[in-house]
């Protein structure tokens, strides 16, 4: 369960060159992208990232389609490093919500509705006290309560904090008996 | 791929193509689980590596199968000079993908190598995008290899690493999807305009969660280019991958590349392949129908893939929409391009025109470009490049005069790449300055800071480099 303070983004289709544009994806680490972050639009002095009414914010609050587009994890890198725990928005793009689900961060799907309630009301109380609680699946505010959608699995996962190659490769036997078992005319590449 | 149940009863009788591919490829499923899917292909880039190559190397951990894993270097590569890298940074990327592959046995086609292109324009090229394989690749136009009637999408750096590891995938099984294109493309336009239309229609989130089948007759009648440019932007409405079934001209784009099965194993794939077919009967969770003689060239006017209409049109006015989100992104992406409501598409001039891309940086899509430029001047004060896909491409265009063409039509002939699709090399756009673009992206500053995309079909931007603004071939004098 995690409760903090959250940033409105009031924009659909916040595209992954949005979050982290082409030019930082040259880095070959995998953290030290929170100076990416929202490159292009943080050039403006009124970019909800520049205004310290939100300063500190662990939830990010979007529109539909979140993350889009290129499959760059370094979107995810990006919000994380900056301080994010958790996404709201309508809907997210697949490969991204994904990669969120890799890095711990959490893409909560919520109605539009709560979406506009949310922004709503951040605008009015920045300092509004968000919980987004994996246990229950359920994001609240005083007052109010929305469950949202998460696999079994994933939230498994994310609450035992495990790896996930670690986890396949207790069934490496079945990919072995799988491997002998792949038609001989498939290709290689050697 | 993404909040589905693994387990579903499903309506009808047979199964899809995307089911006869997953189940194909389900190493393990369990109530409650992701099913443990096989990789047949795994491909490499520079740019989503060297995170999963360190990942591997920490836990001490090797590459499973460096036998169907095959890098390459594409998004970093200068296209002016196949010298050195000049840019620090995107060298420091290169050289770790190189180092990372001759540690761990990866086979890698370098700048400079005869194999060398954008990922996904190699893999088709080398015979490797085969009917019925699961291909990955840290790079969402992995779509493109549906066009063989491949399960293929792409992944992120987590689970490049994954795949590198174990040669598996945990993934929901996905929804499926069919669209039907009906009737014939008319003349002039394209898989693009094609694609284009499509994303139109279905918005950027269209396809979420879903595996699209292209069919009907349409889809049959493109060549493997042109449905790869389809199935490349499958990922630009928002489906995981997109796939059409395999068919004569798939195999006869096959036989005799280099890594199709060759003699008694090439029948034994052509048998598998024949089955590689939606049953009569078998359901899809959704479909959509398009009719293809409805489709024009079509030209993006916003910063989404979604904001595109018909190069006849005009640029929409945001209070015409509806939807309040909508409405708003118009709004913004208006600003952001520079476009007032109400303009003819025709009326935008261009500055830059680009012609490549794994959407359309294939030896069709130059030579469509090349048919238009004949006999004809980029306009004065244009800047256009021509970008093959990959070096074979490159080899394949000069063996026939492409480049004399677009030399002599003043369009600068340059060496294989990803280049001004997103602008990680020196092909940029400076702020502010407006591009014709046979690119899958027109997000805000894709091509470089500032700079304003307009994605159009290879045989548009020709037109659009020799008219200065945007055009379609018969608006050109002797059109």
């Amino acid at each position: 369960m995690h409760t903090g303070t959250a940033m409105p983004l009031p924009r659909s289709n916040v595209d992954t060159d949005q979050i982290v544009p082409a030019a930082f994806l040259k880095r070959v680490t995998r953290t030290g992208f929170a100076d990416a972050l929202f490159h292009a639009w943080r050039q403006d002095p009124a970019f909800v990232l520049n205004d310290p009414a939100y300063a500190g914010a662990s939830i990010l609050v979007a529109g539909p389609e979140f993350g889009t587009g290129s499959s760059r994890e370094h979107a995810v890198w990006a919000l994380r490093d900056w301080g994010f725990r958790a996404v709201l928005a309508p809907s997210f793009g697949d490969i991204f919500r994904g990669n969120a689900l890799s890095d711990g961060l959490l893409p909560v799907e919520l109605p539009t509705p709560a979406v506009a309630l949310l922004w709503a009301r951040l605008a009015a109380e920045p300092v509004l006290a968000v919980t987004v609680d994996l246990v229950r699946r359920e994001v609240r505010i005083k007052g109010l309560t929305w469950p949202f959608p998460l696999e079994d699995f994933a939230r498994w996962r994310l609450l035992e904090g495990l790896d996930d190659i670690a986890l396949t490769l207790r069934h490496e036997a079945a990919v072995s008996s799988y491997e002998r078992d792949r038609p001989s005319f498939l290709p290689t590449v050697t | 791929m993404g909040g589905e149940t693994s387990q579903r009863a499903r309506p009808g009788n047979g199964r899809t193509l995307p089911e006869k591919v997953w189940d194909a490829h389900v190493v393990r499923a369990a109530d409650g689980e992701p099913d443990l899917l096989y990789i047949d292909l795994h491909l490499v880039h520079e740019v989503t590596s060297p995170q999963a190559f360190d990942t591997l190397r920490r836990a001490g951990r090797r590459v499973r199968r460096p036998d169907l894993t095959l890098a390459t270097e594409d998004h970093n590569v200068p296209t002016d000079s196949l010298a050195a890298i000049a840019d620090p940074v995107s060298r420091t990327q290169v050289e770790t993908l190189r180092r990372n592959c001759a540690e761990l046995g990866v086979r890698l086609h370098r700048l400079g190598d005869a194999d060398q292109g954008i990922v996904h324009v190699i893999g088709a090229e080398l015979g490797l995008s085969q009917p019925g394989l699961t291909i990955v690749c840290g790079d969402s136009h992995t779509s493109t290899h549906g066009a063989f009637g491949a399960l293929a999408f792409g992944i992120g750096t987590s689970e490049v690493a994954h795949v590198l590891a174990t040669q598996t995938l945990r993934q929901h099984r996905p929804r499926t999807m069919a669209v039907t294109v009906t009737g014939e493309l008319p003349a002039g336009t394209t898989a693009k305009d094609l694609a284009l239309a499509l994303v139109a229609r279905l918005g950027t989130g269209g396809g979420r969660g879903h595996v699209v089948e292209y069919r009907g007759p349409a889809v049959e009648s493109l060549t493997m280019e042109g449905r790869m440019t389809l199935s490349n932007m499958s990922v630009e409405w928002g489906a995981r991958a997109g796939m059409v079934a395999p068919d004569d001209t798939t195999y006869a784009f096959l036989e005799g590349r280099r890594h199709a099965p060759s003699g008694a194993a090439w029948e034994a794939a052509l048998d598998h392949w024949r089955s590689l077919r939606t049953d009569d009967g078998a359901a899809f969770d959704r479909e959509a129908t398009l009719d293809a003689g409805t489709v024009a060239p079509f030209v993006t006017w916003g910063t989404n893939p979604a904001q595109a209409v018909p190069l006849d049109g005009v640029v929409p006015d945001p209070a015409d929409l509806t939807d309040p989100a909508e409405r708003s992104a118009a709004v913004r992406a208006l600003a952001y391009m520079g476009l007032r409501p109400g303009t003819a598409l025709r009326d935008v001039p261009v500055d830059v025109v680009f012609l490549g891309s794994c959407t359309n940086g294939r030896l069709e899509d130059l030579r469509a470009a090349a048919g238009v430029l004949r006999g004809r001047r980029v306009a004065p004060g244009v800047r256009m490049l021509v970008v093959p896909g990959s070096a074979a491409v490159r080899a394949a265009a000069e063996a026939e005069g492409l480049p004399e063409v677009f030399a002599a039509a003043g369009a600068q002939w340059r060496f294989a790449g990803c280049s001004m699709c997103l602008g990680m090399n020196a092909d940029t756009l400076a702020p502010g300055q407006r591009c014709a673009s046979t690119s899958n992206r027109n997000f805000e500053g894709r091509q470089g800071a500032g700079g304003r995309t307009h994605l159009v079909s290879p045989p548009v931007a020709a037109a659009s480099a020799v008219a200065g603004r945007l055009a379609a071939p018969t608006d050109l004098p002797g059109g």
